[in-house]
């Protein structure tokens, strides 16, 4: 009895506190606020750790997702592309590159009548896949494609 | 300070069509100057709210890999000609901006 007691103290000791505080709601990991900048999938160094820092590692393919994007962009630095997601319930997409120095490139989240519909402009380093991971009913969902690239986004 | 944003939101079908256009550097910190060989201090927006009526409907998080002066594009149903367009930005450093227009 007195032997269990002391386990579960040191355990609440170490790592149990601050998952006590996760649990409680105190420390949110991701988001304090609504919007918090989530800094540890934005500055992830690569694909891997910017999908674990989106909690997204495992997202299924899906042909679901209409991506546009260019076969060859003469310039990385201006590369637009095209997301809508036919997925019922899609709250929020995310795009990554996965040869950019920092693979996230935007996250975006929609609501009160958005349509899960962006489009935007990106910089490629170089050529890559790029991916789109989207969100759905709290499950993930992704397509991909390669877009070459003539001359980098990133030079100086 | 930053320049205002161009935004323009048409109704199309049932749905608005929103684009944005920010000005804004967009610097990655990984490139140098060429004159003084100093790396250029990375400088991005890093939030980007669309409201509409009042409502928020897009909040994005952006990072460096958005192309210099960033040009987004949005769709809202369940909007009207007429309702305001809010789009706000906020960047690494902590300056933003807010702009306006109405759904034509």
């Amino acid at each position: 009895m007195d032997k269990l007691r002391r386990i579960v103290l040191r355990g609440i000791g170490s790592g149990g506190a601050l998952a006590a505080a996760l649990a409680a709601g105190v420390l949110k990991p991701t988001q304090v606020l609504a919007a918090e900048w989530n800094k540890s999938a934005f500055e992830a160094k690569d694909l891997a750790g910017a999908l674990r820092g989106l909690n997204a590692s495992n997202a299924a393919e899906s042909r679901d997702i209409l991506f546009r994007a260019p076969d060859i962009a003469e310039n990385g630095a201006v590369v637009p592309i095209d997301i809508s997601s036919n997925i019922p319930n899609t709250t929020s997409i995310a795009v990554l590159v996965e040869k950019n120095p920092n693979a996230l490139s935007a996250y975006f989240d929609f609501t009160s009548g958005a349509l899960p519909d962006v489009s935007l402009r990106l910089k490629l380093a170089q050529t890559s896949m790029v991916k789109v991971v989207v969100k759905a009913d709290g499950k993930f969902y992704t397509v991909q494609k390669e877009v070459k690239v003539t001359v980098g986004g990133c030079g100086g | 300070m930053a320049e205002p944003m161009k935004i323009r939101a048409q109704m199309k079908g049932d749905s608005a069509d929103i684009r944005v256009l920010m000005s804004h550097p967009m610097d990655t910190g990984q490139v140098k100057d060429a004159k003084t060989g100093q790396t250029i201090p990375a400088h991005f927006i890093q939030q980007v709210i669309v409201s509409v009526g009042g409502k928020v409907v897009v909040e994005g998080q952006i990072g460096t890999a958005v192309s210099r002066n960033p040009v987004f594009g949005f769709k809202v149903k369940g909007v009207r000609a007429g309702d305001k367009v809010v789009v706000s930005w906020t960047d690494n450093k902590g300056d933003k901006r807010s702009d306006e227009a109405a759904i034509v």
